[in-house]
């Protein structure tokens, strides 16, 4: 006889195995009394031993190779983003699928892409009038948007990579201002970057492409700000650029 | 770098495990464990060194399964916990068609399947099943005790269920 009160608990940490073993003694005690309880147990235990051979094999088979845990990954944070930029090359579409899981980020995700490629459509075949402030007021330009978008902006320079900036402007977004940064190369191809103000801060995001109206688009959210760099390019180029800008703005 | 790279790989077979077991398929499962690794990539900084690797990422894909649970409407009817009741009611399974432990768990609700598992099956304590749940502890002494009780009785009548007691 047990002179323990014996709980439900009890029965089920029996069945764990994880019971000390004077416990252990009482409980059985106390089963030996009680046929039916003792059944209840045993197909509690044939359960777990029943999952097991049924899902214990899965540990050995090897995994598929999606699931292997890129190294790269724990680098420094410079190297980091050079991961990140390889992952993509690489076709990791991944972050694509991810986020296809949730509709509203998604539909948030792509309105904002799409409007930075229309206003490149719109400006960036401008002749006389692409820009409202040109690049000799550069400072003036940084300033005024910086205020107008409430956050401090900071133009790339991307004359390595033979763009020179032609100026910006201020446009309306979905959720209030928002900037324009135009550059050109020598040929005349001219690619815009967008800036906008995020509506929760410090969240960050990979890059993530997107094709609009013919115009390829790069965009991120990094912290308080989105960027979105729209051009006529190859994909692959433009991937360049956006690198560029991403460095300087995250030195 | 190298140490937080082998923490999580070493974690990556009973990932599988469980997500197949949870889920009920091999491709679904695997989606699971992907989208596990990468959210646990991303969040990697917010990982406290020198906790248990095992019991965050178990954290990280029960949650990822919720989520994804809630939001397909593929099983529109599919309880979270038990069916209340003046809400959906309780399905009487197939007897015909219950084959295994498979059939059986897939006929709990995803919040018991979920306990039965982690206990059962990756022999995790109840209090790190209550942490990885999110939920008090008495809740997962409760659900572990219904599921195991379903489905004793899903597989209680079943021929095969009486082989399965020789196997002890």
């Amino acid at each position: 006889m047990s002179r323990h009160v014996v709980t439900e608990a009890d029965l089920h940490a029996y069945v764990e195995g994880v019971l000390p073993a004077a416990r252990v003694a009482e409980i059985e005690a106390y089963l030996a009394e009680r046929p039916e309880e003792a059944a209840r147990l045993a197909a509690y235990r044939a359960q777990i031993a029943a999952m097991r051979r049924e899902f214990d094999p899965v540990l050995d088979e090897p995994p598929p190779r999606r699931l292997e845990v890129p190294s790269l990954y724990w680098m420094r944070p410079i190297l980091r983003y050079a991961a990140m930029v390889a992952w993509f090359a690489l076709g990791g579409v991944i972050g694509w699928q991810l986020h296809a899981y949730n509709s509203d980020r998604r539909a948030e995700a792509n309105s904002w892409p799409r409007r930075a490629a229309i206003a490149h459509v719109v400006y960036s075949p401008e002749v006389r009038h692409p820009v409202e402030v040109g690049a000799d007021q550069e400072a003036h330009l940084v300033r005024w948007l910086s205020k107008r978008l409430g956050a401090s902006l900071k133009v790339p320079h991307l004359g390595e990579l033979g763009y020179t900036l032609v100026g910006g402007r201020l446009l309306p977004g979905d959720r209030g201002p928002v900037a324009q940064f135009m550059y050109q190369d020598g040929k005349g191809q001219r690619l815009t970057l967008y800036v906008r103000v995020n509506a929760d801060d410090s969240r960050e995001t990979a890059f993530r492409f997107a094709q609009e109206h013919g115009v390829g688009v790069f965009y991120w959210l990094d912290g308080k700000l989105g960027y979105a760099l729209s051009g006529e390019l190859e994909r692959n180029e433009l991937l360049r650029v956006a690198t560029a800008v991403y460095r300087q703005l995250n030195p | 770098m190298g140490d937080l790279d082998r923490l999580i790989t070493q974690q990556i077979p009973r990932l599988r495990r469980y997500a197949r077991a949870l889920t009920g398929d091999r491709a679904a499962a695997d989606d699971l464990v992907q989208d596990t690794l990468e959210r646990a990539l991303s969040r990697f900084h917010l990982w406290r060194r020198g906790s248990d690797m095992r019991a965050w990422l178990f954290t990280i894909m029960h949650n990822i399964f919720v989520n994804q649970a809630r939001s397909r409407m593929r099983y529109p009817h599919e309880p979270l916990d038990e069916p209340t009741a003046n809400g959906l009611q309780y399905r009487e399974p197939d007897w015909s068609e219950l084959r295994d432990i498979s059939d059986a768990l897939a006929q709990l609700p995803v919040e018991q399947r979920a306990v039965v598992l982690l206990v059962g099956l990756e022999q995790f304590t109840y209090d790190e099943a209550a942490r990885v749940l999110n939920v008090p502890i008495g809740t997962v002494m409760s659900r572990l005790s219904r599921a195991r009780e379903r489905m004793r009785l899903l597989l209680g009548s079943d021929v095969r269920a009486a082989a399965l007691k020789v196997v002890k």
